[in-house]
């Protein structure tokens, strides 16, 4: 999407008023619970218990299921966005702590950060349709935009894992560096931007041959930041592939990177160890969750500037926003 | 399908999976060296039969995990033997060809084995404090992945300099090794800018250790002992043979509290740590051996992933391409502590965090903030470049 395009898009919906405003759902790793935000008002507006250990969360395409991972539970809850009431569980294996939806809403794609698998489940039979051996501490998982290919992280293996989505087999593994937290498609699918917290590094996978191969590592600095803090964590590409959001964790800052060159652009003060990002379906904010400081930041994606930020619960961990 | 290949680039690294025809084999070995003692004091402190060796089997089955990606299997053997049998035992596993070999002993001991080696071996270090074996009587087929006495007593003193706690009571036990972390201490106060004002001999006398009626006596005899100290703020036990060290918090004279040995300890860890990422690793241990992790798995899982990490990365096995790796500015590794874990290249030692316990939760993490270094703030910790009189690494 071109800048003026976006630009309309704004006009729009500032225009619109409250009729755009988004539902925000913020799991909260230590509260047990889930934090219901207003895209617009910014105000909590429900906080409802989502089980043990709630980490990973996403929702569905047409907004109707919202998907939580229950680490402790051994289970992934679904809630209604609407009651906040709980519909059912899938069986995600155990300790599930990241996923990802197949980009139609069904299958669902979970790390068993124990268990060294991933886990396909059916979302709409509740079947476990197979498990895939990974390699130590599976986290991070990615569905490519055409759907085919799975990639999981593995946090002690140290590899991005390539899943074949119509066979479940791996076929290729890319080593990168210490502790991979996520993973990240652009849109048109061509690249794959891979984090590694303890490495301290972004690595930038060509995925469009047939062989991926690493072409970039993109490296942080932060003036009176310890290197050591500067741990990326989340990543976000904007659809248009021109910036790329990466989470440092300790460092307390969001990179904002050139999607064409790659490059650190600025660097954005938010809460306490920041990790996990979501956009809002139009792309203009980003919601950083802060486990630490037990707020989340909010993102001017087009200024690039934080513009508040918001108490929810304790030690905030995922954020997914409600579609349109 | 084309062979099991390691495709190796500046930048990047593909592994193609293929059912590996040929495994390479890595062969590791965890040799532990029992000395006879008597009992702890407290008896939660006694050794399992399997101390170390399941950690190193958690490590061997990481590696075994990530090997099946990159045609690498990975065996670990285990083996646990009296002092005389050391030397006897290392010939054995350079007999079945095993060249990378985690030690558990004392300094005195890994020297031996060290020397006996030879450079066809790679030995890791962990167990043994001793900064001797980082400093002059450094070897240069061993590496440290166990900290040291001085990373351990730097730890300690730079938590007590930022809590303002500056007057340090040492109270140090009779046996050699005791008052080695003593003047590891003395080292760190002089470092930092503690100051030890006054210093206690605690002798042992055979009488302190576990009795029925211990604590009665101990009431009675550690606060005589404490008392009339002059003015401090925290008393600091050296007693790494435990004969003293846990009777004396709450029975000091002056209400102060106790670090080092007892009370507040420097740890490589603990099986409350649960930061980074560290409560699943606890989680995989105690599913796979049904009891907390110790100091020594700790390190021998440290050893088992360094030579995991060495192997992944330079796609060859061998003790010399794996030492050669590990001190290169190439290696690092993730270990549950926050950062990478790297070698200090002039004497093999890992640096490392140390986590400062009271027994139940994790009290602090040490290298302390505002203790800054050119290079890494974890060579705040233990013994530094410019001072070190290790010369077998090429320094």
């Amino acid at each position: 999407m071109l800048r003026p395009a976006l630009a309309i898009v704004s006009a729009v919906l500032l225009s619109a008023g409250s009729a755009e405003a988004n539902k925000v759902f913020v799991s909260n790793e230590r509260g047990n619970n889930v934090t219901v935000l207003d895209s617009e008002s910014w105000e909590v507006i429900a906080t409802f218990p989502a089980g043990n250990r709630p980490r990973g969360i996403t929702i569905s395409p047409d907004g109707k299921e919202l998907y939580v991972c229950a680490s402790d539970d051994d289970t992934v809850r679904v809630f209604d966005p609407e009651t906040y009431k709980e519909l059912h569980t899938l069986p995600s294996g155990p300790d599930p702590e990241l996923f990802a939806l197949d980009p139609s809403g069904n299958p669902l794609y979970i790390a068993n950060e124990d268990d060294n698998l991933v886990t396909v489940v059916d979302v709409k039979t509740h079947q476990v349709l197979a498990e895939v051996p990974v390699g130590v501490e599976p986290e991070g998982v990615a569905v490519s935009p055409d759907a085919k290919t799975i990639i999981n992280t593995s946090e002690t293996t140290n590899m991005a894992h390539f899943i074949d989505a119509s066979t479940y087999k791996i076929v290729h593994n890319v080593l990168v560096d210490q502790r991979p937290r996520y993973a990240e498609f652009t849109a048109d699918g061509k690249k794959l931007y891979v984090s590694a917290e303890i490495g301290g590094t972004v690595s930038v996978i060509d995925v469009s041959a047939v062989e991926p191969k690493i072409t970039k590592k993109i490296t942080f600095e932060v003036p009176g930041v310890l290197p050591e803090w500067l741990q990326p964590v989340g990543v976000k590409a904007t659809k248009d592939g021109s910036r790329i959001f990466v989470a440092l964790g300790p460092a307390n800052r969001v990179a904002v990177i050139d999607g064409a060159t790659d490059e650190v652009l600025d660097y954005l003060l938010v809460g306490q160890r920041v990790w996990q990002m979501a956009f809002t379906p139009g792309e203009e904010f980003l919601i950083t969750t802060n486990g630490n400081s037990n707020d989340v930041s909010i993102i001017d994606v087009k200024a690039e500037k934080v513009i508040r930020s918001v108490q929810v619960g304790e030690q905030p961990w995922g954020v997914v926003v409600a579609p349109d | 399908m084309p062979n099991p290949s390691l495709l190796l680039a500046v930048f990047w690294v593909t592994v193609l999976l293929t059912s590996p025809v040929q495994a390479a084999e890595v062969k590791t070995a965890v040799l532990r060296i029992d000395r006879v003692v008597g009992p702890p004091i407290s008896r939660l402190d006694a050794p399992p039969a399997d101390l170390g060796f399941a950690g190193a089997m958690l490590g061997n089955e990481d590696n075994r995990t990530t090997g099946a990606f990159t045609g690498m299997d990975y065996t670990v053997k285990t083996q646990a033997v009296a002092p005389e049998e050391a030397v006897a035992a290392l010939d054995g596993l350079k007999a079945e060809g095993i060249g990378l070999i985690a030690v558990i002993a004392e300094g005195d001991l890994l020297k031996a084995l060290s020397d006996k080696s030879g450079p066809e071996v790679l030995l890791f270090n962990a167990g043994a404090r001793d900064d001797g074996l980082r400093d002059a009587d450094c070897r240069a087929n061993v590496l440290h992945v166990s900290p040291s006495r001085s990373m351990l007593s730097d730890s300690i003193v730079q938590f007590l300099m930022w809590k303002k706690w500056p007057r340090i009571l040492l109270i140090y036990g009779s046996h050699p090794e005791d008052k080695l972390l003593a003047d590891s201490y003395r080292k760190s106060a002089a470092k930092f800018g503690a100051e030890i004002v006054e210093e206690r001999e605690f002798v042992d006398t055979g009488g302190s250790r576990r009795t029925d009626t211990g604590h009665v006596m101990v009431q009675k005899q550690i606060p005589v002992f404490t008392q009339e100290a002059e003015e401090y703020d925290v008393i600091v036990a050296a007693d790494e043979a435990g004969v003293f060290a846990p009777y004396l918090p709450y029975h000091s004279w002056d209400p102060r509290p106790v670090a080092g040995s007892a009370g507040l300890r420097p740890v490589s860890w603990h099986p409350a740590h649960e930061a980074w990422g560290a409560t699943q690793f606890q989680r995989r241990f105690e599913k796979l051996t049904g009891r907390y992790m110790r100091e020594e798995d700790y390190q021998a899982w440290l050893a088992m992933r360094v030579i995991g990490e060495a192997v992944t990365r330079s796609g060859k096995a061998d003790p010399a391409t794996v030492r050669t790796y590990a001190l290169s500015k190439d290696f690092e590794l993730a270990a549950f502590k926050g950062q990478k874990l790297t070698f200090r290249s002039w004497n093999g030692q890992l640096r490392q965090p140390i986590l400062l316990t009271e027994g139940r939760v994790t009290v602090s993490v040490s290298p302390q903030d505002g203790y800054l270094h050119q290079h890494s703030p974890l060579d705040t910790l233990g013994i530094d470049a410019p001072e070190t009189a290790c010369h077998a690494f090429g320094g």
